[in-house]
This record gives structure tokens, C-alpha cells and sequence, in this order.
């Protein structure tokens, strides 16, 4: 077993009634890291951070925190603390009091736990609050008191189901950096669990993005976005653009690709045959475009010709839609760069006549899903 | 919205009048009976008097009220005792089930209580059901006095309130949040200080308004006492019962009511401003 990890699950599988929820699912959490379970919704995210907290038991497989089994913990045993998606605040208690309710069953008393309350009430700015209600307090507030009400217990781990889901977009932003800031701090491990893609990227050390009670890839949010290990992977973190090819001649780690009639030679750590179906896989950002004017014969000889269907203006970039002459749609994101005349040249029209290729090296190749 | 105006007028002019006519008119004149003279073949002679609440500070009568007082907080006391659980586990209970419990604490309004309190005097008196079992049985010997004595009082009390204690206290506990209790659970809480610190607070409101439905028509329900406690049980209720029909002494009768009207009101008073205090901070 490693040692450095604080939370392993080992084989665990979950099911209500007939519905299987989790498969199998292996994972080791880090001592001190940002861990966030990706998924969309009904994936089973919130159903591991409920065996982790003691809220549900697992049919098989086996959960070890801090190297210890866990199954036969009761939730209040655990060294575990969870801030809930509905925040769960208690209404009859103001928010000092709410605070104070971990510590005060640790027996913590007096001006002891005057200061460690008013201590996470500072950490998350809220210690001029302290004698409202939660009613009183807006969602963000609410957030944060809850946040300061699992820290104050110094968990081993805290457990975030979807704690941002309910705010509005900008105070969403501000609360992922105080997070991160706040999860530094401490050096508390994070588990943190949502369905948004870029929150996940922003925010984790490493990211469990998950799929029907499964771990389709377990990375870093680097790792994640740029060599995705299979088409669910690479659509639910981010746009990316799927064309169709065939594997026409095999020199590892080279194969040569027939993508729509012109063969591209691309490098891949999966070995295929002569003959094998592909997917390639293009992010928006690394597809460049060609104007007709531009690239010599030879050049324009190896790029994908198409039109604009639609220009989309986004501030710092523009995003083109593009159809390819045998129909595939494609859709590329052109950054504005002040260094070059390129500033002139994002004043793309629909039905425009471009050429299209892309950054080799930057796609991912994957093996045909049907 | 004109046009609804004389559609209002006429829905909240009968209400205030059937108030008026039968709510505030009769109190009314029991407040003006009350401070009148006993008449010597009239019910009252009209004579300003406070004579009659002046007797009310009789020891006699006002060991009548506090048994009253005392046999009300103890009625309230055991139906919430028995309704707590009782109500805990119908909000837990699957909807179906809870559906049939439910009917089961509603299905004794469809009698009388009156009718229901000398069904419990079949049950209690010495050659009742419950004395007859308990021979059959061989467990004593010779029956039980159960009928006439203050527990069988506060058993038909409980008996006839209970549904009324119950089903506040259900409407608070179905409405508390299970989220609340993990959140107390995952905080580190065991059974014992989750109930105690967040089941409790949280449904005090059902807690009280059950006690105020239960002590107020506790404090004048006279058949009960009458029927289940004989001769020997005499309450607020049987006195002003008594001096209306019995000894025709109706300024002294007014006096208790109103007595015991006011005494009700500031019990309702104290209720509003103690729930106006939890409310206040509450959510909005
Ligand atoms: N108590 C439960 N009883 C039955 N099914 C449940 C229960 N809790 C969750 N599920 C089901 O398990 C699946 C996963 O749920 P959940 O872990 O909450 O997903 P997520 O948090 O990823 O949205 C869903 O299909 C959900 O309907
Ligand atoms: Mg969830």
C-alpha cells in the first residue's frame, strides 16, 4: 500500500435496489491534495462522497482512511467533514453557533472555542457575522459559513459535494480561488466533486473524471484536457472537434492516417493496425485557419478546405463554425494576437471560402467507439 | 378590481357578523354578568359588583383552579410523551403506510368525544372490559377500582386531546429537513445530542402549538371530569358548568368563565411573542 495515501478506495461497487451507482471503482487520494470527481449528473459522485462520510455502506470493495477500514464507522467516528451541496446549515443556530457545533463535541470550551470559531469565521470573512442567522445571510455567505463549519473540526479530509453549484457566476469565480487559496493554507485534502469541466480543470490537483458509475480517467487537469484516454473523456472536458480515419501504414509510434482523402502522419502511444478505424481528436484553440490567399500551393496541398458557416465574437477571441467540403462541422476558437497582423485577419464573413489544418502533434488519437 | 368589491364586502361583512353575533356578543355579556348582583328571582340583579371575583380568590375555588391548572399541564405533558414518538415515526413511515396512520389518528373525530369518553366508562368500571380481562386472566383477584379516580380523569383527558397534540407536532417533524440530521451526524453528533439539539429546536413550534391544543380545551373539558372522575374530581369547567345549571349563581359563573377566558388569552399571548422571538432570524 502507499503510504502517502489518506484515502483508498480498493474494488468498491454500490447499488440501490437493482441500479448499480458505482463499478468498481479504485482510487487513492493523496495526503493534502485537490481531488475533484468529474462527471455529469447521476454519475455517482455525491454516492462516493457519501461512503466516504459514513451516509451510505458499500456492497463489496473496501474504503481505508488514514490506512484504517472504514466500514464499520459510524459517520460522527469519522475524521471526515463534508460541506453539503444545500449547505445544511442549521437555522435555529446563529452562525457562530453553527460554527461552534463540531468543536463543542469535542469537548473544545470557553475561550478556546471562542477563538478557534472567530479563527474560521476570519479564514472565510465572515467574523463580523457571527451572530446572524443563517436566513440572514446571502447563498455566498451561506457557502461560507458552511465551509468555516467543516474546517473548524481540522479534518483529515473535507469532502465539497457541488459547493458552487447554486452561485451566480461571478461569485462562483471569486469562491474557486478562495478555495484553492484557503485549501493551501491549511493543507487539508480535498475532495471536491463537480459536473463543470472547467471548474474541475481550475481548480484540482488531480482530476477523477467519471461516467455512469465509473472512473474513465483518473489525471492531471493537464493530463485530462490534452491526452484524453477516450471519447467520453475528451467531449465532457472541454469542446473538441472528432474527425474520422483509417489507418492506411503502421510504423510505431508513426501511422499514417487517411483523413478525408489526403494521408496525415501522426504519432500515438496506442498501437493500431493497417486497416484500423480512428478518431482524431482537434481542440477549437488548435486548428488554425487558412485564408485563401494564404500558404503556397504546395502547403495547401496537405490543408482541409471548407467555408464559415458562423462567427461568433467572444471579446478576447472569436470562434469560427466551419464546414468542411464533405460535410463535417468543425468548430475553432482564433485568439487575437496584437504581435502579429493576424488582428486584421480575424474579420472572417459567413460563406467565407478558408483552408483548415491543425498544430500536429497537439491531436489525440484514439481507437474507433461505436 | 372594482368589480370585485362588493363580493368582498359581503364575504368579510358575514364573517365579522357571525363573529360579532356569536363570538364577541356572548363574551361580551358574560363580561357584563360578571360584575352584576345575584338577583333573588332573576338570574342577576343590575348592580355594579365585583363581589364575584372576589370570591373567586376563595381558597376553595382557587384550589379547584390550580387542579385544574395542575391535571391540564399533566394531560399535556403525557400526550406529548406518547404523541412524540407516535408522530417521529409516522413522518419516517413510507408514504403508503403513513397515509393509514394518519387515518387512524383522525378516525376518532368522527364520533363525539362525548360518546367516546362513556365508551372508556365501559372500559373502566368494575365489571368493565378491562377488569374482566384482567380477572379472566387471573391476574388479580377481585377487580380494580379504575372508574372515578384521577388517573381514569387524565386517561379520558389524554384519551380525547391526544390527536390534537399529534398532528402539530407531525406537520413540524415531516417538515424537517434529513439533511440536518446528516449534517449534525457528519459534525461528529450522536443519536441522543442530535435529538436534543437539533430535533428538538427545530420542531419547537409543533412542540408548542400541541401543548396549547391540548392544555387550553384541557382546563374546560367538565364531561370528562364528570363522567370519569364521579364526584371527586371537580375542575374549572364542572364549577362554571355548576353555577349556570346547578346553582344558578350565573354573575359567579361569568366571573370563573371570564377568568378563565383571560387566563387563556395571556397563555396565547405568551405563545405569539415566544414564537414572534424564534421566528425573528429565521429564514424569511
Ligand atoms: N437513495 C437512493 N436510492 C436510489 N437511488 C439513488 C439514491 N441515491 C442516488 N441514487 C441514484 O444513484 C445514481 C447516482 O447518484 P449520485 O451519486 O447522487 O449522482 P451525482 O452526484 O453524480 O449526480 C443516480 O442515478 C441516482 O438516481
Ligand atoms: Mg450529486
Amino acid at each position: 500500500m502507499k503510504s502517502d495515501a489518506v484515502i483508498e478506495l480498493r474494488n468498491v461497487s454500490k447499488a440501490y435496489e437493482r441500479h448499480t451507482v458505482l463499478r468498481n471503482i479504485n482510487l487513492q487520494v493523496r495526503a493534502g491534495e485537490f481531488l475533484t470527481l468529474l462527471g455529469p449528473s447521476g454519475c455517482g459522485k455525491t454516492t462516493i462522497l457519501r461512503l466516504l462520510a459514513g451516509f451510505e455502506q458499500a456492497d463489496s470493495g473496501e474504503i481505508l482512511i488514514a490506512g484504517r477500514d472504514m466500514r464499520a464507522l459510524p459517520p460522527e467516528q469519522r475524521h471526515i467533514n463534508t460541506v453539503f451541496q444545500s449547505y445544511a446549515l442549521f437555522p435555529h443556530l446563529t452562525v457562530f453557533e453553527n460554527v461552534a457545533f463540531g468543536p463543542r463535541l469535542q469537548g473544545v470550551r470557553g475561550a478556546d472555542l471562542q477563538e478557534r470559531v472567530l479563527e474560521a469565521l476570519r479564514m472565510v470573512k465572515l467574523e463580523d457575522y457571527s451572530a446572524r442567522r443563517p436566513g440572514q445571510l446571502s447563498g455566498g455567505q451561506q457557502q461560507r459559513v458552511a465551509i468555516a463549519r467543516a474546517v473548524v473540526n481540522r479534518p483529515l479530509v473535507l469532502l465539497l459535494d457541488e459547493p458552487l453549484s447554486a452561485l451566480d457566476y461571478k461569485l462562483r469565480k471569486a469562491m474557486q480561488i478562495e478555495l484553492k487559496q484557503l485549501q493551501r493554507r491549511l493543507g487539508i485534502t480535498f475532495i471536491f466533486v463537480t459536473h463543470d469541466q472547467e471548474e474541475a480543470l481550475s481548480m484540482s490537483d488531480r482530476v477523477a473524471v467519471m461516467n455512469a458509475g465509473r472512473i474513465e480517467q483518473l489525471g492531471t487537469p493537464r493530463q485530462i484536457y490534452e491526452t484524453p484516454e477516450n471519447l467520453f473523456v475528451a467531449r465532457f472536458v472541454g469542446e473538441i472537434n472528432t474527425l474520422f480515419g483509417r489507418v492506411v501504414a503502421v510504423d510505431p509510434p508513426y501511422y499514417d492516417i487517411c483523413v478525408h482523402e489526403r494521408i496525415v502522419r501522426l504519432k500515438s502511444k496506442f498501437i493500431f493496425a493497417s486497416g484500423d478505424r480512428v478518431n482524431i481528436l482537434i481542440r477549437p484553440e488548435d486548428l488554425r485557419i487558412w485564408r485563401e490567399h494564404e500558404g503556397s500551393d504546395e502547403e495547401r496541398a496537405t490543408l482541409f478546405p471548407a467555408a464559415v458557416e458562423d462567427v461568433v465574437y467572444k471579446g478576447s477571441t472569436v470562434d469560427l463554425i466551419i464546414r468542411l467540403d464533405n460535410g463535417d462541422r468543425l468548430s475553432t476558437t482564433q485568439f487575437f494576437n496584437e504581435d502579429d497582423q493576424a488582428i486584421v485577419n480575424l474579420d472572417f464573413q459567413p460563406g467565407e471560402r478558408v483552408f483548415v489544418d491543425w498544430v500536429h502533434d497537439w491531436e489525440v488519437i484514439l481507437p474507433h467507439e461505436d | 378590481m372594482k368589480t370585485r368589491e362588493p363580493f368582498k364586502w359581503v364575504a368579510v361583512g358575514t364573517i365579522w357578523t357571525w363573529l360579532a353575533l356569536f363570538a364577541l356578543l356572548p363574551n361580551a355579556m358574560v363580561l357584563v354578568a360578571s360584575v352584576l348582583e345575584r338577583g333573588q328571582d332573576q338570574f342577576f340583579a343590575f348592580a355594579f359588583t365585583l363581589a364575584s371575583y372576589r370570591r373567586l380568590l376563595d381558597p376553595l375555588y382557587l384550589s379547584v383552579l390550580l387542579d385544574s391548572l395542575y391535571l391540564a399541564a399533566l394531560t399535556t405533558v403525557l400526550c406529548l410523551l406518547i404523541g412524540y414518538p407516535f408522530a417521529y415515526l409516522l413522518a419516517q413511515a413510507p408514504a403508503r403506510r403513513r397515509a393509514l396512520l394518519l387515518l387512524l389518528v383522525i378516525i376518532p373525530f368522527w364520533t363525539s368525544s362525548l360518546v367516546r369518553t362513556y365508551a372508556m366508562v365501559i372500559l373502566l368500571k368494575t365489571n368493565g372490559l378491562i377488569n374482566q380481562m384482567l380477572l379472566g386472566l387471573g391476574w388479580i383477584s377481585e377487580p380494580l377500582e379504575l372508574l372515578y379516580t384521577t388517573p381514569a380523569v387524565i386517561a379520558g383527558m389524554c384519551y380525547a386531546l391526544l390527536p390534537f397534540m399529534i398532528l402539530p407536532l407531525y406537520a413540524a417533524l415531516e417538515k424537517l429537513d434529513r439533511r440536518l440530521i446528516e449534517a449534525a451526524h457528519d459534525l461528529g453528533a450522536g443519536r441522543v445530542t442530535i435529538f436534543r439539539r437539533v430535533i428538538i429546536p427545530l420542531t419547537l413550534p409543533g412542540i408548542i402549538a400541541g401543548a396549547m391544543l391540548t392544555f387550553l380545551p384541557a382546563l374546560g373539558m367538565f364531561y370528562v371530569a364528570d363522567l370519569l372522575g364521579g364526584a371527586k374530581t371537580m375542575l374549572v369547567g364542572n364549577l362554571i358548568r355548576d353555577q349556570f345549571l346547578a346553582a344558578r349563581d350565573w354573575p359567579f359563573g361569568s366571573a370563573a368563565s371570564a377568568m378563565l377566558t383571560g387566563l387563556m388569552a395571556l397563555l396565547m399571548w405568551a405563545y405569539y411573542q415566544s414564537s414572534r422571538r424564534a421566528n425573528r432570524g429565521a429564514l424569511p
